[in-house]
């Protein structure tokens, strides 16, 4: 296991690897490392098919989405209408879920393998024109892939008639600004034509009909795109050797928080447990100090929270929902025992309320009410009604019953992912659901302070200093 | 409060010919009058408008939806010290408590001198380096308070001019698609029919 001073975050565990293998090399990003460790001989691989064998290479492969929703790649792909053109590939790569960051990494360290898999997305999905939208906050990652997109026009993998093929294709690179719901992939779709980041009413629901300038829209997440060269290269049978029938191949998952040893790993997907990886030499070594684990988010912060009862479940999706949580984007965020529980709730609910685009009501409104209740039950004014309140502003987003963990102390069974939603995308429910998770697994938190009286200007949400 | 140079408008024009859409290349100029400038002005916007066909009204209205469009003059540096989940979790509010008392502004303020800029920003996507911060949008990881303290001191003094930019310039690698290796964009209404390689290739490989 090792680190490397270039790609700080990333850990190498040794494990197979299919989207990091170049991260051991400091200029993993270039032109020449790339094509010193077979890169761009996917899209070789796919050229020498037809496009129609290389989406179904894609799809009896299995790739899952990895931008949160888990969605098989090689199925989107094929839900765009017969006889509809031009269509475009949009790359999400406006990373904001708090605990994630894995594109990221990806767009610095290895932006060729990415623009290799746009180019084998639209070679095979018909898509004759390519935006990479980048997250505007990530200076590095802009960089790089500019850098990186002028030396493939430069040496033609990208532009008119790609390696002397018929293929042609132009991949623009585009800045966002600053939204969290751009990650949304209609309002990416928005924000990419000059407007402000809201999600579209649904249906359609997928932009694959009906998607940018009202063309037929692929919309994949970075992650996604840079697992097609080994695809492409090494076929879906090496794919799905690795991981599980259901969850081929790996993942990236960032683990953050009160570990010895956060970082971002790559992991055989499906199989690694959540023990594996908090606790496993190989990944973040245990508990700071020693500590004991009070709860952890198991999926970016929309996720509803997990306890040390559901340790032992894998990283895979279906086992993740009907424990009544998802995978999500990838990261996880790890609480110890010194954790104030409701200080934590808010600031997650914090971020959603201030990330609202003011489309929905419910969200709009709803955020930043569940945002006021929790800051008067933290700062020590909140009453005992609040915490009904709580529940009844919550259920304004998210009618119904909640998915949550079970919980043996508690004598609590799961209930199972998914929660039903007023709103049209998925930043309302996050406001509710970190708050939700920690009133209904530490209630006896919020009860013993809306009993006390006790009034904080600041407000810390653990103990500081003790880490590693 | 200046309109685009002309080397901006080149520029701009090189952006916007790559959208089948003009309008797309909406964010990306007030990018490079945020760059010009260091803030969004409104004479900026009103020429955005002109390039891209759409009325100032528009431009403003996009602009304002995002948190990096800033549309009165912010620090040479602005510092977001992130709060979210994880750099909560390990002292986000000590950092950002040193940076107040090291610039003598409150969260959200800007010095005297137009230096610098203090903001509590939301994720930044580098958790498990928590807790973290940005100037100008370059990282700074596992930072502890006597570490901002310093940072702060380094800026001052003119110590980070290379790493750092001023506010306003983001990526200083610029994509530049050659005349002759590019397709070109399309208006999406003179479409029809399938990409050449598939229906050249119904029968193998496109090569």
């Amino acid at each position: 296991m090792t680190s490397f001073p270039w790609a700080p975050g990333f850990i190498d565990g040794g494990r197979p690897k299919i989207v990091t293998s170049r991260f051991q090399y400091e200029d993993s990003h270039t032109l020449e490392r790339y094509l010193a460790t077979g890169g761009y001989e996917g899209l070789r691989s796919a050229l020498a098919r037809s496009p129609h064998d290389m989406h179904e290479e894609v799809r009896s492969s299995t790739l899952l989405g990895r931008g949160g929703a888990g969605f098989p790649a090689g199925v989107k792909w094929g839900l765009t209408p017969d006889g509809v053109f031009p269509r475009y590939l949009v790359v999400n790569g406006d990373e904001s879920e708090p605990g994630t960051y894995k594109d990221r990494l990806l767009m610095e360290r290895d932006p060729h393998q990415l623009i290799e898999g746009c180019l084998i997305a639209c070679y095979a999905a018909g898509l004759s024109r390519c935006f990479l939208y980048i997250r505007g906050e990530m200076a590095l990652a802009q960089e790089r892939v500019a850098q990186a997109l002028n030396e493939a026009y430069a040496t033609g993998f990208i532009g008119k008639n790609i390696l002397g093929s018929s293929f042609s294709i132009d991949v623009v690179l585009h800045w966002g600004a600053g939204a969290y719901v751009v990650g949304e992939e209609t309002a990416l779709i928005e924000s990419l034509e000059g407007n402000r980041g809201m999600p579209r009413l649904k249906p359609p629901y997928f932009p694959a009909a009906i998607g940018l300038y009202g063309q037929p829209t692929i919309v994949n997440n970075v992650e996604t795109l840079s697992n097609l060269p080994f695809i492409a290269t090494n076929g879906a049978a090496e794919y799905t050797s690795i991981g599980t029938e259901s969850s081929p191949g790996t993942r990236m998952v960032a683990v953050s928080g009160h570990v010895r040893r956060p970082g971002v790993y790559e992991i055989i997907n499906g199989t690694t447990t959540f023990r594996d990886l908090l606790y496993g030499e190989e990944f973040c070594q245990g508990i700071r100090d020693d500590n004991d684990l009070k709860a952890f988010v198991p999926g970016g912060g929309s996720a509803p929270w997990f306890l040390p009862d559901q340790l032992d479940l894998p990283f895979e999706g279906r086992l993740v929902g009907a424990a009544g949580s998802m995978l999500g984007s990838g990261a996880i965020m790890v609480m110890d025992s010194t954790t104030d529980i409701p200080a934590a709730a808010l600031t997650l609910t914090k971020f959603y309320a201030h990330e609202s685009c003011g489309k929905c009501v419910p969200c709009r409104e709803g955020g930043t009410w569940l945002m006021r209740i929790l800051e008067r039950v933290v700062e020590g004014t909140g009453t005992t009604d609040d915490l009904d309140l709580l529940l009844e502003v919550g259920g304004s987003i998210c009618p119904g019953d909640m998915p949550h963990a079970a919980s043996a102390d508690l004598q609590l069974e799961a209930t199972p992912f998914p929660y039903k939603m007023t709103t049209i995308c998925f930043v309302g429910p996050s406001a509710y659901v970190p708050a939700h998770s920690a009133l209904t697994l530490f209630r006896s938190e919020f009860e013993a302070r809306v009993a006390s009286s006790r009034s904080r200007s600041r407000i810390p949400v653990t103990v500081v200093g003790a880490g590693s | 409060m200046a309109r685009l140079t002309d080397e901006n408008v080149t520029l701009a024009k090189e952006i916007i010919d790559r959208y089948p859409r003009a309008k797309s290349a909406l964010i990306p100029l007030l990018h490079i009058a945020q760059e010009q400038d260091g803030w969004v002005t409104d004479e900026a916007m009103r020429h955005i408008a002109e390039l891209i066909g759409v009325t100032p009204a528009e431009v403003l209205g996009t602009g304002t939806f995002y948190e990096m469009f800033k549309f009165e003059p912010v620090g040479r540096y602005l510092i977001n010290v992130c709060g979210t989940m994880s750099c909560a979790l390990l002292g986000a509010d000590d950092l950002m408590h040193a940076a107040e008392e090291e610039l003598g502004i409150h969260e959200g303020g800007t010095t005297d001198d137009g230096m610098f800029t203090l903001h509590r920003a939301e994720c930044q996507a580098a958790c498990t380096e928590a807790p973290c911060l940005q100037v100008n949008y370059r990282y700074r990881f596992r930072t502890t308070p006597v570490e901002v303290r310093q940072l702060i001191s380094d800026l001052r003094n003119g110590r980070l001019e290379d790493e750092i930019p001023p506010h306003g310039t983001l990526a200083r690698v610029r994509q530049h698609i050659p005349a002759d290796r590019g397709v070109g964009a399309v208006d999406p209404s003179r479409v029809t029919s399938p990409p050449e390689w598939i229906t050249a290739s119904a029968e193998g490989g496109a090569s």
